[in-house]
């Protein structure tokens, strides 16, 4: 089975370049549990000893993720703690404590799971992602980066580098819930990250990001517009519930079914809402 | 961690003084021969005292266990199975494409079987391979093997079953195989239909002051034991020796000479190291038994390895048999039983296997501990177009009184009476006739389980609480809910009579004694606890006591291991067989009255034999006045039980239907604890297989009837950070026919937690759940709907 393992960044792009259909791999644990991971016919792209595409570090526009960072080091550190505490959140539930130290956020985006767990969150923080390849860079908002089920925009000659993930606003609200089939080790049926700053009338910031209720992982516009759209309070749950309706794709599957999802993902938007909410009977504290 | 919760459980437990319990036992008449010469206060003073370290411990700690893939033989072949797709048709060809280089594999069909073809464990109807008829998707049809596992999958690729399908759709369900017009599998898709009766619910259904009626269902389960199943066959020798991963090595033997025709001294079966079976490698070893043998044998004897994939031992092998129960329970207005009503059907699937005789413990379990004189339970098996289902843990019982014990608090409900008042208004005691008609006798007290499960979790304080937590509103609600019950260990009815086990022991010249059994180890602890019981009986230290490898050239028939029954049967049997020894030596050997280990040890080297080993037996002997009448399903179809009371605490987000299980209390009468850690782990790991067939274990059918989940990541069973603290306590009475008065264990916790656990999500929503597994989905429907 071919094997390239480069140790700089432009020794992969250029190996790319020469060879379009090598399949990128960094931590694995995507890539190897697939049943076919050994079949002839396919090479591969190590990208784990590539230098500099690993490590967090604070830039003017926010923090700029390595997409080789592992799950563990995301879920645990200080900037990210600090700045991004809904990311941490969701690192710390990928998959196994095992899995997590070779897991990367790179890999989790480029596996294009709709049930994900990291993508939701990048969507709610407002996130880009930066591609690169011989010819140079680009930088794409991640909300145009999922193209359909397991399909993204990367070409074949390019990586995925780095995650750019600017500064929520001071005092926003961020939330993250993984409704999975277990406590641990579970792929979700249902995930809900939001960033919420402002309030009725004045929001500063309204995102949300889902998993596992769309052929890919969805940034909710319709309920953004219909609570930005609202000028002197929370819309009432039918109007949420009818314009994330308008958002979301829900199956039925092996791990849920196409009602529970809606129905849950209402709740955990209600759920993330509940601060701003004066009356009205929904009471879980968050 | 588990270890010392256990060891504090048991250490809480304040024992029970023995003597008055024995005098009565015995005024009640149903002793038993072991009962009597053994139990008295001197038995297990010595090595019980002490809680040594699992036999096992050693090898699988360091990772040194050998399984049966880690087993190689120079020149080994690779083999794999190609199976039917639809649920049911026939075989039309078999067509094998011309690109394959076919003679350098090994195929086998239906036609190389030389003897039947067919494993018998009730009726001969389940095919070894399938000839031209079949009744479900995934039968074995060609086996193929070579020495590449590449290749091989090459030659599967190329091998084409031509299936014509039935004419009529295939029945999934036991609704769909009792209606009278969908496609029959045998005669009226019935397998079999008991009843158990006593008095007359007809004669008190109309004067009963309160009816409750409600139906109950329990899903399938997949064991998920460590390691897939698998077996390796060669000829050596001129004999025929499989080794793999099994519950009862005297079951694969018997397959083997059967389909085989080879005499039975050429045939010889090993058990592997074994990581878990929970049943569900009671039956199917047999088959992937016949198979590697069958392919070796056209082979020369070379070694064939036949070694299932997690994906094929999910899709193929039995699981536990679904359920509908229906349940009506008549009671009067202070809360008595007066009449128990149940139709208990399980599916049995497509071949009969071992169905009858899950579906009699069922019905046997189905009313319960409870004292009532009106019980009628009809019980059922069903068959459907889904491979077959089998034996798991609890063996038919876990369905049953899942339906009575949610149906019970329903009763409580209905009734305005406390859960566990209405239990405690109801239990047998001893002098009480058994829904069977058992007499219930000796020094246990259902009572003080009950009392020990309740105060040891503050029950009543619990109620409370969660009442005061649920009725301010919160997104977060609470409950708590109890079952109370019995299991009933050892084979069924007559069964221990027609197994006749037998076991025995090795004394080597230097006094090292080894037990010879064909009770496997399969994590349950065996060989420490079988250990423990013959160094009792022998008066020497733990460590000088070890077992031998179950291989059928080896150890006696002592049965297969399962029904709760190595620690009560087995154990007693060996007990015998040390008090033969201990004669031997005494009359043979000079070993005084009273000895040192080192006396022992010196007698054995003393002892006249011809190769310097000497192996003593005994057999199984049947309690007296343990009679059962197959017929009326009445009489006494146990030895012992052993009794029980659990308590689960739940929490469930309203936002999302999810149930946390945040504490469990797991009280039981036992008759004797014979290994602390070994007890405790055995309820504990119960606990958490059925906080999974309560809460997580749903096993998904694809249109052709074969488990589609089967993965480990679409399966899902509970992990570590699923589950509570679990409060094992047990109660020694010593009322178990078993060494010291045990009673068997092993199925026991797997009853409990399903009803608990629904009963105390009903008692946190107002829901009315009546099925398990009760997912997030169907529990936010519920709430719905309520």
């Amino acid at each position: 089975m071919p094997w390239y393992a480069p140790r700089h960044l432009e020794e992969a792009l250029a190996l790319l370049a020469e060879r379009p259909g090598l399949i990128p791999i960094a931590g694995g644990t995507d890539v190897m549990v697939d049943g076919n991971a050994g079949a002839a016919g396919r090479e591969y792209l190590s990208l784990a000893g590539v230098a500099n595409l690993r490590g967090v570090s604070e830039t003017p526009l926010g923090l700029a993720i390595g997409a080789l960072t592992t799950m563990t080091e995301i879920g645990r550190h200080p900037l990210v703690c600090r700045h991004l505490p809904a990311l941490a959140a969701s690192a710390r539930v990928t998959g196994a404590v095992a899995i997590q130290n070779r897991a990367t956020l790179g890999g989790n985006i480029m596996n294009a799971s709709p049930a994900a767990d990291n993508p939701p969150v990048l969507l709610a923080y407002g996130a880009s992602v930066v591609l690169m390849s011989a010819m140079g860079s680009r930088h794409v908002p991640y909300a145009q980066f999922h193209s359909g089920y397991k399909e993204t925009i990367r070409r074949p000659t390019e990586i995925l580098g780095e995650v750019i993930v600017p500064f929520p606003p001071d005092h926003a609200h961020h939330y993250f819930r993984k409704v999975g089939t277990r406590r641990a080790q579970a792929i979700s049926k249902v995930g809900l990250a939001a960033v919420l700053a402002g309030r009725p009338g004045s929001w500063e910031c309204v995102r949300f990001g889902l998993a596992s209720v769309a052929a890919t992982p969805i940034l909710a516009c319709a309920l953004a517009a219909a609570i930005t759209g609202s000028d002197h309070s929370v819309p009432r749950d039918e109007e949420l519930a009818e314009a994330l309706g308008r958002d979301i794709a829900a199956r039925d599957d092996i791990r849920s079914t196409a009602d529970y999802r809606r129905r849950v993902a209402i709740n955990l938007v209600r759920e993330a809402l509940a601060p701003w909410r004066s009356q009205g009977g929904f009471d879980a504290s968050h | 961690m588990s270890n010392r919760s256990g060891l504090q459980a048991i250490l809480a437990v304040p024992r029970v003084c023995p003597r008055k319990r024995g005098m009565k036992w015995v005024e009640d008449g149903t002793e038993n021969a072991l009962y009597t010469s053994m139990h008295d206060d001197t038995w297990g003073a010595r090595v019980l005292q002490e809680i040594p370290l699992r036999k096992d411990g050693n090898e699988k700690v360091r990772g040194t266990a050998r399984y049966v893939a880690d087993v190689s033989y120079h020149g080994m072949l690779h083999a794999a199975t190609v199976r039917t797709r639809q649920p049911g048709g026939t075989v039309v060809s078999i067509t094998f494409d011309d690109h394959v280089p076919w003679s350098e594999y090994v195929v086998v069909t239906a036609k190389d079987v030389p003897g039947v073809n067919a494993v018998k464990m009730i009726e001969w109807d389940q095919p070894v391979l399938v000839e031209a008829q079949f009744r479900h998707a995934g039968e074995p049809v060609v086996l193929v093997a070579h020495p590449d596992p590449q290749a091989l999958a090459r030659a599967v690729a190329a091998i084409h079953i031509d299936e014509r399908a039935c004419a009529t759709a295939p029945v999934f369900t036991i609704d769909e195989a009792l209606r009278p017009e969908t496609r029959r599998i045998v005669a009226d898709n019935v397998y079999r239909d008991y009843l158990m009766a006593k008095g007359s619910v007809t004669d008190v259904e109309t004067t009963t002051d309160l009816v409750f009626e409600g139906e109950y269902q329990t899903g399938a389960q997949e064991h998920l034991y460590i390691e897939p199943q698998g077996m390796i066959a060669r000829v050596e020798d001129g004999v025929l020796i499989v080794e793999g991963s099994m519950q009862c090595p005297y079951y694969v033997h018997a397959a083997l000479v059967a389909v085989t025709a080879l005499p039975e001294d050429r045939v010889r079966v090993q058990q592997c190291t074994t990581g878990g079976a929970f049943g569900g490698k009671e039956e199917y070893p047999s088959h992937i038994a016949c198979h590697a043998a069958l392919l070796a044998l056209k082979a020369d004897g070379h070694p064939v390895a036949l070694i299932y994939r997690r994906g094929e031992d999910m899709a193929v092998t039995p699981k536990r048999h679904p359920s509908r129960s229906r349940v009506r329970l008549g009671a009067s207005h202070d809360g008595r039983l007066r009449f128990i009503d149940i139709d208990f059907v399980i599916d049995g699937g497509a071949y009969l296997t071992l169905s009858p005789v899950v579906l009699s413990r069922g019905v046997i379990h189905a009313a319960g501990p409870y004292r009532c004189d009106n019980v009628r339970v009809r019980g059922r098996a069903v068959a459907t177009n889904h491979p077959p289902f089998g034996a798991f843990r609890g063996f038919g019982a876990p369905q049953s009184i899942f339906a009575l014990e949610v149906a019970l608090d329903g009763l409580a409900r209905a009734l305005g009476v406390a859960p566990d008042v209405l239990r405690a208004r109801n239990v047998l005691v001893p002098g009480d006739i058994s829904p069977a008609g058992q007499k219930i006798g000796g020094p246990l007290d259902m009572q003080r389980v009950i009392d020990q499960a309740l105060e040891a979790c503050h029950y009543h304080a619990k109620v409370e609480a969660c009442h005061r937590w649920n009725a301010q509103g919160h997104a977060i609600r609470k409950g708590v809910g109890l079952a109370t019950f019995y299991h009933g260990a050892g084979f069924t009815g007559n069964g221990e009579l027609t197994l006749r086990s037998r076991a025995g022991l090795r004394v080597s010249a230097a006094g090292v004694v080894e037990i010879l059994t064909s009770t496997t180890e399969m994590g349950q602890g065996m060989q420490t606890t079988l250990s423990r019981i013959v160094a009792e009986a022998l008066r020497i230290p733990y460590e000088g006591v070890c077992v031998a490898r179950p291989d059928t050239r080896d150890v006696p028939n002592s049965g297969p291991t399962v029904a709760s029954r190595t620690c009560m049967v087995v154990g007693a049997i060996l007990v015998q067989a040390a008090r033969k020894l201990i004669a031997r030596l005494c009359a043979d050997a000079a070993l005084p009255p009273s000895y040192s280990y080192e006396e022992f040890r010196a007698a054995c080297a003393r002892l006249p034999s011809s190769d310097g080993v000497t192996i003593i037996t005994a057999d199984y002997q049947h309690p007296a006045g343990r009679d059962w009448d197959e017929s009326t399903f009445q009489g006494s179809p146990y030895a012992s039980f052993a009794w029980a009371c659990y308590v689960a605490e739940v929490e469930i987000d309203t936002t999302t239907g999810e149930v946390s299980v945040l504490d469990f209390t797991a009280a039981q009468e036992v008759g004797r604890v014979i290994h602390p850690t070994v007890a405790a782990g055995q309820i504990e790991g119960g606990v958490v297989q059925g906080i999974g067939y309560a809460l997580f274990e749903e096993v998904r059918f694809g249109a052709d009837g074969q488990m589609a989940n089967n993965r480990v990541t679409n399966y899902i069973i509970p992990t570590s950070a699923d589950i509570p603290p679990i409060r094992a306590l047990f109660q020694e009475s010593r009322h178990g026919a078993g060494p010291g008065g045990a009673a068997g264990i092993g199925e026991l916790p797997m009853d409990g937690p399903a009803p608990a656990i629904i009963n105390a999500i009903n008692a946190a929503l107002g829901t009315d759940l009546r099925h398990v597994p009760a997912l997030p989905e169907h529990i936010l429907a519920a709430m719905e709907g309520r």
